[in-house]
């Protein structure tokens, strides 16, 4: 099915022209969007003719609480932008703080973000086939996978308290350093996640429901992807071969082996395989992580006076205590170049930038988030125009659109 | 305490080869270049802005457009524009980036749209229009996106309050008998 690039995903027909078409409202409250979003869906027949997302039911303006809160209590409300992956999202935030900073980050500390970043792809992947999957009526699928999500939101309970909204980073470091319990459940989860894989794979690789639900659908060419703006999985389905943490390594992705999956024929199924794929090459990222996590401190030393220093020391030393209030107090805090910084990392869904500029003082004057949920849900209409009505659930789930994400 | 680096002025050869066509084409007073961290910024004149980013695309291989995005330098320390629009491009092949950014002022809050050369302009440009009232002429559908239709402000301008103006008291209410 050819896209029609030339024109706005707002006017494909000129609809006054066919009173036969009709309109079908889709969403805002529907089981198969997942999250609170609207398409207004122009049929003829069972053909879609024409899609307009209607977006904005989310909105909460996490850009605008951004210029109000500091560069270490915004990351809670980054938790609630894709909360999925919330940890990428902690990540992908003080990563843009920390280059605007010029802060360069301890070992240790860059490899327990990879690890969970990578965790947090997991999870996030494993949601996106799930609920892809259930909404195409597989159901035991989206059973196999959250069941593996369930493993993760433990792992993740154990580092931070928390299981969904992780607000695990702080500027310079993180909240608290892991211990050896965490080691051990990571061991344990990266021991048994292939078979659950494995498992998964034999549900839907070859499911012919599966199969003729996502081959063929929602086709993305390459010049396509690139156009517009398309990044992470699904430019990867349609052969962008692009990855920020092999293209501009960040944290501690140098030192790893692993591969990009990339395939070439860009529909659903695509996708689903790139994901799936990209399990697998997390799982093998964790594995050399956890089993070379450096020694030493998780956060940068205490005399640069940008980071909070722990607990212990805030208790025990008068450096600590003094810094503590330095960076809490109203009227002192951080005091950052006068300048803007954008910076990105690969989050699950694709590119996650935060532009970021600074007035000076540790409240961001603006913090743009650059979301992929945003990105890719404006190629929707060019993906599902010319399909049957019962396609719109594939392509959405194959595009994984967090609604939270979207509207911020 | 260790001061942050501050912004460093590359010599004319560390230039990279796509900068030197810019300038070579536009002329070193109408673009300007700096440098912050690893982000390259083009600081070009606002009629320019469609003619630079189509030279970077057709020309300089930046095949995608990664963000759209403003500031509003209402109280920002020693700023002399209002707004700013900044336009984030990627080389897929070379993995380059660039920060292309014009200033405006009110009332002529007008900026040529890229959407005839990347689509995914479309929905980001709408978004800051409907953030901060920059129009982008030539936008096909240049409408709110995120805020519903009739809302008045751009709140995501300095004097819009962080609470708002009270938009959320004044819209009509539907009732169940109403509806």
């Amino acid at each position: 099915m050819s896209t029609e690039l030339g024109q706005s995903t707002q006017s494909p027909v000129d609809l006054e022209q066919k009173e036969y078409l009709w309109t079908l409202n889709f969403g805002p409250q529907h089981p198969a969007t997942h999250t609170t979003l609207r398409l207004i869906l122009t049929l003829d027949g069972e053909r879609v003719v024409d899609a307009v997302p209607d977006i904005g039911y989310l909105h909460s303006g996490f850009e605008k609480l951004g210029e109000h809160l500091d560069y270490n209590q915004y990351v809670v409300v980054t938790d609630r932008m894709n909360y999925i992956s919330p940890l990428a999202n902690n990540v992908a935030w003080h990563h843009a703080v920390e280059k605007l900073l010029g802060i360069e980050l301890t070992p240790r500390c860059k490899y327990i973000r990879t690890i969970l970043a990578e965790l947090a792809r997991i999870s996030d992947h494993l949601l996106c086939v799930g609920a892809a999957a259930l909404d195409l009526g597989a159901m035991t699928a989206f059973l196999y996978a959250f069941n593996q999500r369930e493993l993760l939101y433990e792992i993740f309970e154990l580092v931070c308290g928390a299981r969904f909204t992780t607000s695990y980073t702080r500027v310079g470091g993180l909240m608290y350093d892991v211990d050896d319990r965490f080691i051990e459940r990571v061991r344990w989860f990266v021991r048994q996640f292939p078979k659950a894989h494995a498992d998964l794979t034999r549900l839907l690789n070859r499911n012919r429901i599966f199969v003729d639900r996502t081959k063929g659908i929602g086709v993305l060419s390459k010049e396509d992807a690139i156009n517009l703006g398309c990044t992470g999985p699904v430019a990867r389905a349609s052969g962008v071969t692009r990855d920020l943490r092999k293209d501009q390594p960040y944290l501690a992705y140098a030192d790893f082996d692993f591969k990009v999956p990339c395939m070439t024929s860009g529909d659903c199924y695509a996708r689903y395989l790139v994901r799936m794929a990209e399990m697998l090459e997390s799982l093998k990222i964790v594995e050399q992580a956890i089993e070379n996590l450096p020694p030493g401190p998780v956060n940068v030393d205490v005399g640069t006076r940008l980071v909070l220093p722990d607990k212990p020391q805030v208790y025990t030393t008068i450096e600590g205590l003094i810094q503590q209030f330095e960076v809490i107090m109203s009227n002192r805090g951080f005091s950052t170049p006068v300048d803007e910084c954008y910076a990105a990392i690969e989050s699950p869904n694709g590119e996650l930038g935060f532009y970021i500029v600074a007035d000076g003082s540790d409240v961001a004057y603006r913090a743009r988030c650059r979301p992929p949920s945003f990105i890719h849900f404006a190629v929707f209409p060019y993906l599902i125009r010319g399909h049957n009505v019962s396609d719109v659930v594939a392509v959405l789930g194959s595009l994984n659109i967090i609604a939270a994400e979207l509207d911020r | 305490m260790t001061e942050p680096t501050v912004q460093t002025e590359q010599t004319q050869d560390e230039q990279p080869a796509f900068v030197r066509k810019v300038i070579d084409r536009f002329g070193a007073d109408r673009v300007s270049m700096s440098v912050f961290r690893d982000n390259l910024r083009l600081i070009v004149p606002r009629e320019l802005s469609y003619e630079v980013l189509r030279f970077l695309k057709e020309e300089c291989g930046f095949d995608m457009l990664v963000d759209i995005t403003a500031v509003d330098y209402l109280y920002y320390p020693k700023a002399r524009d209002r707004f700013g629009v900044i336009w984030s491009l990627l080389n897929t092949a070379t993995n380059e980036r660039v920060f292309v950014k014009a200033f405006l002022n009110e009332p002529d809050l007008v900026v040529r749209s890229v959407f005839d050369l990347w689509k995914a302009a479309d929905w980001l440009e709408r978004e800051v229009y409907d953030m901060f009232g920059i129009r982008f002429a030539g936008h096909p559908n240049l409408r709110r996106i995120l805020l519903p239709d009739e809302f008045t402000a751009f709140p995501l301008r300095k004097d819009y309050p962080l609470r708002g103006r009270g938009e959320r008291h004044n819209f009509r209410r539907l009732t169940r008998e109403q509806s």
